[in-house]
Formats: C-alpha cells, sequence, structure tokens
C-alpha cells in the first residue's frame, strides 16, 4: 500500500556504528517521525564481516545490531527502521532482529534486502580504480560487495515493512527510499532524485549536521554536546528540505553546521557519483530559518550511471603500531634516537616502520612507530623493539604502548548494473493479540 | 590585513579513499572574495606537504572553497600508517595558513 503525502519527516538516528543510541530513541518518542535511518556500516566494516562470517555462519552483520535494536523497537510504534546494519550477513541480521522482537513480545515484519554480495561475479584481474593494478595484486580478496540504490530498497517499502535491513547500499540511497516512496517520486526524476540524494548525505552522519564534529571553543561554541541531539528533515513533494532537530536537545543547527555537512567526503561537487542520480550541488542554497532551523534547496541532477561501485576486500597484512614518550630538554632528540634505533634493528629483519615524533619538542614528545608487516609474528617483532627501549635506548623513555591489528584495504571495480540483482525476503513475527 | 585563517573561516575536512577533501568556510560572506584570492589549490598545498595534485572548487552559492587533495592520506584509511589515517587533523592544520585579508 503506498500513502503518498505532502511533506515526510526522515530522521537519522545512528551516523556510524558505534554512533551513541539515546538520541535515536528520543527522536522515535518525540520527533514524530515517519522514517528513521541508521547509518553503521563503513567501507570497511563489511569486509571485517566477512570474516566473521567465515569462521560462523550466523555472523557477520553488525555486532551491535542487538543492542541498538533492542533500545529502540520498544519506541519505534510502526516508524519504520532503514538500516544497512545487516553488513555482511543481512539475512543472519533479519533472523537476529525476528529472534529480538520474539523476546520483546513485538509484532514485526522485517524486510531482508539481499543482492550486494558480488564475489561471485567480479573479474579479479581487472583494474582497481584507484591505482589501475589488477584487483587480485593488492592482496587476496575476501569480499566484493556492490553499492545498491534506492531502487533494491522499494519492494521492501511497498510491502510494509517495519524493519528493512541491507548489507552495502549507497548511504543517501538508504534515505533517498523512503522518501521516494512515501512523496510518489519516481527514482527517473533526476531533480527529485538529487534533492533526495542531498538530504540522505545531509543526514547520514546524523550528530555532524546538529553540530557534532563542529565545536572550536571560543570560535564555534556548540551548547550541550555531552546530550547532542540527533536530525531531521521534513522534506516536501518539490525536495525542499527543512532540517531540525528536538526541542531541549544539545546541538547546533545552522547554515555553518549544513555547509559543512554539505561538502563532507564529496570529491567533485559538480558530479557526485551516487547508484541514484548525479549530483551536482554547485547551485544549492542554504538558509537560517530560526535558531536550529535551516532550510537547504537546489540540488540538480543527471540521470544515474550505467555501473555501479563495488568495493573489494582484500588481505592487506598486519598493522603495528607502537610508542614511547620522551620529555624535558633535549626531548626531541632523544626521540629521534630511539626512532633510528628501532628502524635499524628492524631493517635487518627487512621490516622498514614509519618513524615519528609527536607532540612538543622540549616539553613532551612520543615516537611512534608504525609498520604493516605480512605476518601477525613480525608486526609483534615492532612492539618488542619499542619496549625494549627500555633497557636499551635513550635515557627518560616511559610510557609505551603497543597494539597490533589485522588490516583489511579496500580498493574498488564497477560493475555493470544488470550484473548486480537485488532481491527481498521477508520475516513476520505475529503480534500475541493479532487476531484472523 | 595579514591573518590566520583561524580568525576568518572554518573547516571540514572528509576522506575517500587515499583523497582528502578539505572545504573552507569564512564566517562573513563578504570574505569570500579574499578566500578565492589567497588560498590558491597551490597555497593549499604547500602548506599541507601533500604530495599529490590538488583541486580547487570555487562554490559561491555556498560561499565555500573546496578543495580535494589526491594522494595524501598515505594510501587511504584502510592500509595508511598515519596516526590520523581519515586525515581528519587536515582542516585544522589547514586553519593555521596566514593569509591578506580586504579589511
Amino acid at each position: 500500500m503506498t500513502t503518498t503525502t505532502t511533506s515526510v519527516r526522515i530522521g537519522c538516528g545512528a551516523g556510524f556504528a558505534g554512533d551513541r543510541i539515546e538520541p535515536a530513541a528520543d527522536l522515535l518518542d518525540r520527533g514524530d517521525l515517519d522514517v528513521l535511518v541508521l547509518e553503521c556500516l563503513a567501507e570497511r566494516t563489511i569486509a571485517l564481516g566477512h570474516r566473521r562470517r567465515l569462521k560462523d555462519p550466523d555472523q557477520g552483520y553488525e555486532p551491535r545490531l542487538r543492542a541498538r535494536l533492542s533500545a529502540l523497537l520498544p519506541h519505534a510504534r510502526r516508524v519504520p527502521i532503514v538500516s544497512n546494519m545487516g553488513a555482511a550477513n543481512p539475512t543472519a541480521a533479519g533472523e537476529a532482529t525476528r529472534a529480538l522482537a520474539r523476546e520483546l513480545g513485538l509484532e514485526l515484519r522485517i524486510a531482508v534486502v539481499t543482492g550486494d554480495d558480488v564475489l561471485d561475479r567480479i573479474d579479479l584481474t581487472a583494474p582497481a580504480l584507484e591505482d589501475g593494478r589488477p584487483l587480485q595484486d593488492h592482496g587476496p580478496v575476501i569480499s566484493a560487495n556492490a553499492y545498491l540504490g534506492a531502487d533494491a530498497l522499494m519492494p521492501a517499502l511497498a510491502a510494509g515493512a517495519d524493519v528493512i535491513l541491507t548489507g552495502r547500499v549507497a548511504d543517501p540511497s538508504l534515505f533517498l527510499a523512503p522518501l521516494a516512496h512515501r512523496l510518489g517520486w519516481n527514482l527517473d526524476d533526476p531533480p527529485r532524485v538529487a534533492a533526495g540524494t542531498m538530504v540522505g548525505h545531509l543526514l547520514e552522519c546524523a550528530g555532524h549536521l546538529t553540530g557534532g564534529y563542529f565545536a572550536d571553543p571560543g570560535r564555534k561554541d556548540v551548547p550541550g554536546l555531552a546530550d547532542l541531539g540527533f536530525p531531521f528533515a521534513d522534506v516536501d513533494t518539490a525536495g525542499t528540505a527543512t532540517i531540525g532537530k528536538l526541542p531541549g536537545t544539545g546541538g547546533l543547527i545552522s547554515r555553518a553546521t549544513v555547509r559543512e555537512q554539505l561538502l563532507y567526503e564529496i570529491t567533485d561537487p559538480a558530479a557526485y557519483l551516487t547508484p541514484d542520480v548525479v549530483l551536482d550541488l554547485r547551485g544549492v542554497t542554504v538558509e537560517d530559518v530560526r535558531p536550529d532551523v535551516v532550510r537547504v534547496r537546489g540540488a540538480a541532477g543527471r540521470p544515474r550511471p550505467g555501473t555501479l561501485k563495488v568495493s573489494v576486500g582484500y588481505q592487506a597484512g598486519h598493522r603495528a603500531e607502537a610508542e614511547i614518550s620522551y620529555a624535558g630538554p633535549n626531548a626531541r632528540r632523544r626521540a629521534e634516537l630511539a626512532g633510528e634505533i628501532v628502524a635499524t634493528r628492524l631493517g635487518r629483519a627487512g621490516v622498514h616502520p614509519r618513524t615519528g615524533v609527536i607532540g612538543t619538542p622540549d616539553e613532551e614528545c612520543r615516537l611512534r612507530v608504525a609498520a604493516i608487516t605480512p605476518t601477525p609474528e613480525r608486526a609483534d617483532d615492532v612492539c618488542h623493539e619499542v619496549e625494549a627501549l627500555y633497557t636499551n635506548g635513550p635515557a627518560g623513555g616511559g610510557g609505551v604502548r603497543t597494539r597490533t591489528d589485522e588490516v583489511i584495504g579496500i580498493v574498488s571495480t564497477l560493475l555493470p548494473r544488470e550484473a548486480v540483482t537485488p532481491a527481498t525476503h521477508y520475516l513476520e513475527v505475529p503480534g500475541a493479540h493479532e487476531t484472523a | 590585513m595579514r591573518t590566520k585563517l583561524h580568525d576568518i573561516a572554518h573547516a571540514r575536512a572528509g576522506d575517500k579513499g587515499d583523497t582528502s577533501t578539505i572545504s573552507v568556510f569564512p564566517y562573513r560572506d563578504e570574505h569570500y572574495a579574499d578566500l578565492v584570492r589567497e588560498l590558491t589549490a597551490e597555497a593549499v598545498r604547500r602548506h599541507l606537504g601533500t604530495r599529490g595534485e590538488v583541486v580547487r572548487h570555487e562554490l559561491p552559492n555556498l560561499h565555500a572553497l573546496h578543495f580535494v587533495c589526491r594522494q595524501s592520506l598515505e594510501g587511504g584509511v584502510t592500509t595508511s600508517l598515519a596516526l590520523d589515517t581519515h586525515g581528519k587533523t587536515l582542516s585544522s592544520h589547514l586553519l593555521s595558513l596566514e593569509i591578506e585579508v580586504s579589511d
């Protein structure tokens, strides 16, 4: 069933996997939302998810899905929630959500969108967009996910799903799809698709739009960052967006905060490629309406590209990072000497670390040593060499901290749109009180 | 009058692969012309010491300059050995640049 209206209120309840949870519950309680989007999937996160899925076929979705949805579902009261928390395993994310809904006693229709996993159909000898080298030359490939567009979400929206879980979908498309559904927009209508894509781009980092990541005390003051409110947009049929947040929440919405987010991560303001449109932001205007309310309009668009971008994850080795502090007179010279000692010893083993000195010379500074090595054992060697400075290095070193982690690299390629086939399936949790 | 960019403008850095994007906004719209004159792509490239190409986009409608700095993130967030793998702090580094303003 499709009910088109003249204005839709869309909120963003998470801008990354580790985001705060309670601002989203507040939006559901008091925001009079039509839909809530939770954006929780960074480029590399999906490759990490594939690793977990290989070890356990029931894993691979966002690890905090249960914590986030158990906090939010009781507040949703049939406000649809759209999220890419499915990550590398949307189907398992759907099952986990169904189990959670049963525990909570909630009636729920869950839609799972798949089809982004294209590992079985990419050409590993194809050049990476980043450097032109064949994909497989970067390292053992572990994942390949196409950026699906808004069209992939339309069946789930039409079916009236309460929760829509996806894997890789372009972030703005998570927002464009419910806007198009509710406002009756045609996805072949570039001006409106451009407007909805711009709204998605503005909202997708949640607190970025409401004064998070903006404060510079004395220059750009933002009140109440400990209780930052998350944003919503009222979008009309023409695509004009009015950005706001809930009364009583911390943060700030102004022409300044909105402009910073508008251009964030945009590599070409005249041609930002998404699966839905080629977005042109040059004609956008941003105007303050009143405190914490800003109006945005004027995005333009050209028809969507014929190809979809594919994010390819590969094993890039093991990263070691180790630091040690030096202070007082001559601190920098001692830190540099420590770096030379470590580089000399690691060099004999064929490891050539990046060394650098961080901090204030002659007050306190830290030598930092970092390297990517083929094996975890070699990465441990880097850490051990920095620790050994305690008894083998310059005077007065202290505060050694070390860490190692596995590195998943990401490169990109393109696939013809026809090679990618999104699919949707549903999981129903009938209500305890449901009548036949 | 010479002034630090931080006194008249704010900035935000973003990343996409090995590319850093840095947008700069004057607090007062009338300083946009000063930024267009002073804050060239070459001035930004020199100040940040990046090895790749820097392209400047002028956005008069938004009173913003947007710099796209290729090969500026030591390979990008996933494989960089830098402490700030995203290059998030580049925007603040840029604000320490001194420029000439009209008043």
